[in-house]
């Protein structure tokens, strides 16, 4: 086709009108008759055996309609298969500060709370858990009994001859990264109503990325066959990973309803959001680099412990991502990898945008920028001079189909005027670039099977309207928007003819859920057979119906028509009435199943990393330090995104401009700050997650390098370029300033007191006029 | 808990409703009048995700005592256009990316309504200091600068092509 309807339009989001008129509805928004309000009871110690729970008071209090406990609910679940450890209220101990002990549904928010106040737990406190490097030393007390030393998962893995390629190396840097705790911070605080239906059966409504694993876990915990449990996801203020594991309030609103034999509605205040957490983990990264003398990487030894929290949640496999995709943006043939997963007394962590890849890529873009220094090199220039050429599979077995990070660099250099500003602006103003990658979807599901990732199924009507059922989950990123264009695209009709009946798992089928940027590539992928299903119907029926051959019929602007006889034309709303006449129904099912040769090697934990595809992306970030009081300004930010084919540009622009904010906070403001298992900055007010007044001009360049695999060439565009901006930041403030800060958040006490740090080396003030540069 | 019977005009409709009397304005929208347009995204007034109008200008309706509002014009985003409409700031917002996941954007919608009334053709860096305590987790900003210029566009556009008034 010369030139697509819909593909490729900046088209505005098929749920927008429901958003700007405040009337389409999040969880929180639902009401329905006779509902309770739930509230959890937290644990206040860190780390504390359970003697007791007496509720006797909490139930007598008039308005209480059912009180839980661990005993109501015993059955253990967690994201992962191997990682079953968390349980809905705890049954012997608290493991962290907000770890659930017991929950009351009353008939208001404020007796409920109330009768919180009067449910007595006996705790014994044990001694507790906080710095990951520290437990995992521990020889007792073990958050976990059946993790002795407090390891949740350990991996070992190596790739080439990483010894021998050092040895060999003319440079070599080797540095310590610290990379501090950040939460997702999405504007909607997660909510679920659950409903006990007079039938017995059970409907969810949940602030979800994910409604299959939550449809899952009620099932186990609420012993109840998924058959009797309805899952719909309403509108999702924000996810960002935070969405995508199941949240202990998701299992407390079901076992209270169960309980009560009425709807119960349980909604976190923002301070509990905080403590659910699953965000993105303490890092410390021991990194050590090898470069030849004509700037080749040679070799990168990584040893990566991550502060997991009390309980496993995604951890191995943030771990293994760290791991999987440090060594597989660029060449690299020696690879050597040590992940440590740490169990510690604070709240779990797990999946955040750009999942395991963020904290070590920071730490990877940083080594290269200094190696660039050692080598004399321009830090463009060494990142050229190792690409991958793709089709290729890198040494830890990812397939790479596509590559357009060659195109990222030079576009970004172009737009930022690289070779005139890098190491040319005057003292205290800088440039920095770096790279970074993400998948397009897991090609592995995280519980094995060999369903596929996502199911769609499109039903045309007598009316002629095409309904598209897809358990995809919009949650902001447009997802609905991109599955509706593809199929209206296909089927040559007007976007405004495609319904979408999504994430309801009474009336859609399964899909793995909107995390791991999958959804445009997998569900698209689905849309685009099933659709060409209904197309290739209706193309039958019109042939039949003309006398002509439907290899020269073709669909655009609501008609079809002959491409070899003008005459022949027929609008859609006949031809749809004629397929179902001709064939009884006008129905179709799509699948996506990740091909064999893209689900990687057969070494242990290789089952994470691998995707059907990846996007890439290069970065370079101007700014400002001020060097009295430490203080960055970052002027812009020009971000260039491979995402294979921009099937909407407007919304991949929003998500590109989204994950270069969301790093930038990372790089510069946003920390967890922890004191003995209790959270200090637990609202956003304090965490800081930056407002306009911080936020630079961001500018986003797409790049498409048509990926042979994805739908109409696309891949992933929601995470991959949120990892670039921290390193960016910090090489910019070394070409600002020459310091280097390898520990996140970059605060001005820290580039202070580099800067103190660097005048006392050079016995003297920095001077002012070529300062801190070489 | 003893209730007060309080009269509130909102979104040009008066509503009789007994609540307590701390009652907060955010809680008597979205309990007593099903107005959930207006949202709760914090636990201290730090996102803006509360914001409705009060007499045309913008506050934050967690941290506001419904009983005080009572001889005050509230809209909230449900009102700023008549049903079945929408207002150049609810197109601009709509078209040009403003809203992703759509939890921040009723709030972002009442503080532009508020600048622009103020302010019809603000500067960039007006737009950035007057949007400063909405937060949006999705966007960057960068496309909700871009849905409040398109609404100024659409804003001049609908004022030019009403006819002149007449007699004149």
């Amino acid at each position: 086709m010369a030139s697509h309807s819909h593909i490729g339009k900046p088209l505005p989001m098929t749920d927008a009108p429901g958003k700007v008129t405040g009337l389409g509805k999040y969880a929180d928004d639902l009401t329905v008759t006779g509902m309770l309000y739930g509230k959890i009871l937290h644990s206040v110690h860190p780390h504390a055996r359970i003697r007791a729970i007496d509720t006797s008071k909490a139930e007598a209090l008039p308005g209480v309609k059912a009180v839980a406990t661990g005993k109501d609910a015993p059955n253990p679940y967690g994201i992962l298969p191997i990682g079953h450890d968390e349980r809905v209220f705890a049954l012997d101990k608290a493991r962290y500060i907000g770890d659930n002990v017991a929950a009351v549904a009353a008939t208001s928010a404020e007796i409920a709370e109330a009768a919180l106040d009067l449910i007595d737990v006996d705790y014994e406190p044990l001694p507790a858990w906080f710095d990951p490097l520290e437990s995992m030393q521990a020889t007792s007390n073990w958050i976990h009994e059946q993790k002795p030393g407090n390891v949740e998962k350990e991996y070992h893995h190596e790739f080439g001859n990483p010894e021998q390629a050092f040895a060999e190396s003319a440079f070599i840097r080797e540095e310590r990264y610290y990379a501090g705790e950040v939460t997702h911070a999405a504007m909607e605080p997660h909510s679920t109503l659950a409903i006990w239906e007079p039938d017995g059966r059970l409907t969810v409504h949940s602030s979800t990325q994910v409604p299959y694993y939550l449809h899952r876990t009620i099932a186990e915990v609420c012993e109840m066959p998924m058959s009797q449990i309805r899952i719909i996801k309403p509108l999702v203020g924000g996810g960002f990973g935070g969405k995508s594991e199941v949240i202990p309030l998701e299992v407390a609103a079901p076992v209270l309803a169960k309980k009560a034999r009425r709807p119960v509605k349980i909604t976190y205040t923002r301070e509990e959001v905080f403590y659910a957490h699953r965000g993105r983990p303490i890092t410390i990264a021991d990194l050590k680099v090898g470069l030849t003398r004509e700037g080749k990487i040679n070799a990168v030894a990584a040893r990566v412990v991550q502060d997991g929290g009390a309980y496993c949640g995604y951890g191995p496999v943030t771990v293994l991502y760290s791991g999987a995709l440090l060594g597989a943006l660029y060449d690299i043939p020696n690879v050597r990898y040590d992940g440590y997963r740490v169990l510690t007394n604070k709240p779990a962590c797990g999946a955040m945008r750009g999942h395991g890849t963020v904290n070590v890529r920071f730490a990877f873009e940083s080594t290269l920028d200094q190696l660039a220094h050692d080598a004399g090199m321009d830090p463009v220039e060494i990142r050229r001079r190792n690409l991958l050429k793709a089709p290729c599979i890198t040494v830890n077995g990812l397939r790479v189909t596509s590559y357009g990070l060659p195109e990222c660099i030079e576009k970004a250099a172009e737009r930022s005027g690289w070779a005139e500003k890098k190491g040319k602006l005057p003292y205290g103003r800088g440039v920095g670039i770096a790279c970074s990658h993400y998948v397009s979807g897991a090609a592995n599901p995280i519980i094995r099977s060999n369903m596929p990732h996502t199911t769609v199924n499109i039903k045309v009507d007598r009316d002629a309207a095409v309904t598209l059922f897809t358990g995809a989950s919009e949650i902001g990123q447009g997802s609905d928007t991109i599955q509706a264009q593809i199929v209206a695209e296909v089927l040559g009709v007007k976007m405004e003819r495609i319904k979408l009946v999504a994430a309801d798992t009474d009336l859609t089928p399964v899909d793995l859920g909107s995390y791991s940027s999958r959804v445009t590539f997998m569900a698209g992928n689905a849309c685009l057979e099933a659709a060409k299903n209904i197309r290739a119907q209706v193309f039958a029926a019109v042939a039949k119906k003309s006398g002509c051959d439907p290899a020269v019929l073709e669909a655009r602007d609501d008609f079809i028509f002959s491409t070899r006889d003008p005459g022949l034309r027929m609008n859609f709303d006949e031809a749809a009435v004629a397929a179902i006449d001709f064939h009884g129904a006008l129905v179709a099912t799509g699948t996506y199943a990740p091909p064999e040769e893209a689900r990687g090697g057969k070494h242990k934990g290789a089952g994470v990393g691998p995707s059907p595809s990846y996007s890439y992306s290069a970065q370079v970030v101007e700014l400002s330090v001020d060097t009295e009081t430490g203080q960055v300004r970052v002027h812009r930010i020009v971000a260039a995104h491979d995402c294979g084919k921009a099937l909407n540009p407007l919304t991949v622009e929003g998500q590109i401009e989204g994950s270069v904010y969301m790093g930038l906070g990372q790089a510069l403001q946003e920390e967890m700050i922890w004191n003995e298992g209790r959270l200090m900055n637990p609202s956003l007010l304090e965490y800081r997650t930056p407002t306009t007044l911080e936020t630079p001009e961001i500018e986003s360049i797409i790049v498409e390098s048509n990926d042979p695999e994805g739908p109409f060439g696309a891949k992933e565009a929601g995470e991959g370029s949120l990892a670039a901006t921290i390193p960016a930041v910090a090489n910019a403030i070394y070409d600002a300033v020459g310091v280097r800060i390898n520990s996140l958040p970059i605060t001005p006490e820290k580039i202070l007191a580099a800067l103190r740090e660097k005048e006392k080396q050079r016995g003297g003030k920095v001077a002012r006029s070529n300062g801190g540069r070489r | 808990m003893n209730k007060e019977l309080i009269r509130l005009k909102v979104n040009g409709e008066v509503h009789e409703v007994a609540v307590p009397p701390h009652k907060l304005l955010l809680d008597v929208l979205r309990e007593d009048l099903g107005l959930t347009g207006a949202k709760r995204g914090c636990d201290d007034s730090s996102c803006g995700c509360c914001a409705v109008l009060v007499d045309s200008v913008a506050i934050l309706s967690c941290v506001a005592i419904a009983s005080c509002y009572q001889d005050a014009e509230i809209v909230t985003v449900e009102g700023i256009a008549p049903p079945g409409t929408l207002d150049p700031v609810q197109e601009g917002y709509a078209l040009a990316g403003g809203a992703q996941c759509g939890y921040c954007t009723p709030g972002f919608l009442i503080c532009t309504k508020a600048l622009l009334a103020r302010h019809p053709h603000p500067t960039l860096e007006e737009i950035r200091v007057a949007l400063s305590s909405n937060l949006c987790r999705c966007t960057g900003y960068m496309q909700i600068y871009e849905s409040v210029q398109l609404a100024i566009e659409r804003a001049q556009a609908r004022e030019a092509a009403k006819p002149a008034p007449v007699g004149r």
